[in-house]
């Protein structure tokens, strides 16, 4: 009897080691970020590393502004905000309210096939068909720029955002729908005056969970939109994202300059600890 | 028969909004169908038995992908080995342990932020972590990638746990077994729909990643067994892709990977649905 106790004793205490595993990676990233991206940022002065307009990080005067990498990850995830939400908001009405049955789960199969093509995949398509493709309608001297970012996130964030809403928009009680219609209102205007709003929590949810999306993502970014530390004061310009900049310098660099890229890691990690507060906010709420 | 008595407004409301969301549906559908199609078109004639039986060759200029294919295959086991039994025990100590509900909050915040940080963040705290103490190499890779999908083992775990009948449980505990018995011959065979459904997605999110094994797994091509394959640099079939895309201009080959990796992903979505579907029926009956 004794021996068992012991033994449930040490089980337990196992699981909870097992339990509390996320809880440690997610303090071991942290601290790891901080602790590495802290230095530069006091090396450089975090006024020029987070306003400075310039990153110059070879030159023989090395500059580390990150202001244009912040701008950039800003617009382009804004962007694909702008571009991404309607589309993907107006296809989940459609596919939660309106479509068959058969519609419905043969364009699910196909939103989750949006989702499960590899960022490389999208990288490549972009790099051979939207960035010559923007070189030719717009008559500029070359395609690979925030534009095409834009779009290639907007076709990315795409799943997460009619996936989600597809949820909130079928959680939608029948009644206050039947409500709507026996009050003389059509389908369509119940669905968008009525369902919407029960849905709010969830649709936002799903823009927030875009967001964070858009502006996490590395590898499609990196093979359109140019990768020159611009500032991004023009579509057609080529730009680096945040993601992008720590992405593109790592393989060579050393020193401050390494360092100076963890530091945007740990920028990039605070923009996104900030989203998912805001996601974890709207999902509360969807759930009460 | 709507249309009978609606105000012009209400009229041009209603078709307005209809034209948006077929037009939306529409875009979306043929987007889908662009990108298959366009790939595969684009791919499957690149696609020979040599390339991908081989790996490259500086002295014939070839290129071949097997290499690539294997390290997949090697980064895929060795993350499933170490990441289910992690993931299974954090879900098991939820849904059956766990009885401090603020503790269960604090976990299931620390998943959901898992789940929400960008691969490039975790290449980075991968680099840090594991290749710079081990060296870059497929192992590195495979331990970043173990943190990445943590939360999905752990979600769909849970999710198949917590349909396993309390009463079972109850029943189990009136015989006189102990919550170790319990867990063992009650509730782990009850979350096996969970992890085979984990496992699947999990694949095809390792299948995917490149941001995360850009700088913790490296881009060799060298041919090894798994053993030295996972103790050396290695590239995946998607960080290949973007090697031989972006550094090398080497776009039929590229092609042909974004074929095969199409495919997969095709492959895989299919297995899930039938996986998913299989498990609700079976548990409905």
């Amino acid at each position: 009897m004794k021996k068992n106790q012991i033994l449930e004793k040490v089980i337990h205490g196992i699981f909870l080691f097992l339990g509390l595993i996320t809880v440690d990676c997610v303090l071991m990233i942290t601290v790891y970020l901080v602790i590495s991206g802290i230095p530069a940022i006091f090396e450089i002065g975090p006024v020029d590393f987070l306003f400075g307009k310039e990153w110059a990080s070879t030159a023989a005067e090395p500059k580390y502004g990150i202001l244009p990498f912040i701008l950039t990850s800003i617009y382009g995830t804004a962007g694909a905000i702008v571009i991404g939400v309607p589309i993907g908001f107006m296809t989940a009405i459609y596919l939660s309210k309106l479509a068959s049955p058969k519609v419905k789960s043969a364009m699910q199969s196909a939103v989750s096939l949006l989702a499960g093509i590899p960022s490389v995949v999208y990288g490549l398509v972009g790099m051979l068909v939207l960035v010559p493709g923007i070189r030719k309608i717009f008559n500029v001297p070359d395609g690979a720029s925030l534009l095409a970012a834009v779009i290639v996130l907007a076709i990315m964030i795409l799943p997460s955002i009619i996936k989600m809403s597809i949820t909130a928009l079928d959680a939608v009680p029948k009644e206050y729908e039947d409500a709507s219609l026996a009050l003389g209102a059509t389908p369509i205007e119940t669905y968008f005056k009525v369902s919407v709003p029960a849905a709010k929590s969830g649709i936002a949810a799903a823009v927030v969970l875009g967001v964070g999306r858009a502006i996490g993502e590395a590898m499609a970014v990196m093979m359109v939109a140019g990768n020159v530390p611009n500032m991004p004061d023009s579509l057609f310009q080529s730009v680096r994202f945040l993601t992008t900049a720590v992405s593109s310098e790592m393989a060579y660099s050393s020193g401050l300059q390494q360092q100076a890229l963890f530091s945007i890691a740990l920028v990039l990690f605070l923009f996104i600890m900030l989203i998912n507060a805001i996601l974890n906010f709207f999902l509360k709420r969807e759930k009460e | 028969m709507l249309n009978r008595s609606l105000s012009k407004k209400r009229k041009s409301f209603e078709v307005l909004m209809k034209i948006l969301m077929l037009l939306s549906v529409g875009l979306t559908a043929s987007l889908v169908l662009f990108l298959l199609v366009y790939v595969l078109v684009q791919g499957i004639p690149n696609i020979t038995w040599e390339l991908l039986s081989t790996k490259p060759s500086y002295l014939t200029e070839k290129i071949g992908i097997l290499p690539d294919i294997l390290n997949t295959v090697y980064i895929v086991i060795a993350t499933l080995f170490l990441v289910l039994p992690l993931g299974v025990g954090a879900a098991i100590y939820l849904t059956e342990y766990a009885s401090n509900k603020k503790m269960v909050g604090i976990i299931e915040y620390a998943a959901e932020t898992l789940s929400g940080i960008p691969s490039i963040i975790y290449g980075l705290v991968g680099m840090l972590l594991f290749s710079n103490n081990m060296g870059t190499c497929l192992m590195a890779g495979a331990l970043t990638l173990v943190i990445m999908n943590l939360p999905t083992i752990m979600r769909t775990t849970q999710e198949s746990l917590k349909t396993v009948p309390q009463s079972y449980r109850e029943g189990a505990f009136g015989l006189g077994a102990g919550k170790w018995r319990v867990v063992r011959t009650v509730v782990l065979p009850g979350c096996v729909d969970g992890v085979i459904t984990g496992c699947i997605l999990s694949v095809g999110r390792i299948l995917g990643e490149s941001a995360a094994l850009l700088f913790t797994a490296g881009f060799a091509h060298a041919l090894n067994g798994i053993i030295d394959g996972l103790a050396a640099p290695g590239a995946t079939l998607t960080v290949a892709l973007y090697v031989y895309a972006k550094e090398q201009g080497e776009f039929g080959v590229a092609f042909a990977i974004a074929a095969i990796l199409m495919v997969l992903t095709v492959l895989i979505n299919f297995v899930a649905t039938l996986v998913q579907k299989y498990f609700a029926k079976r548990r409905s009956l």
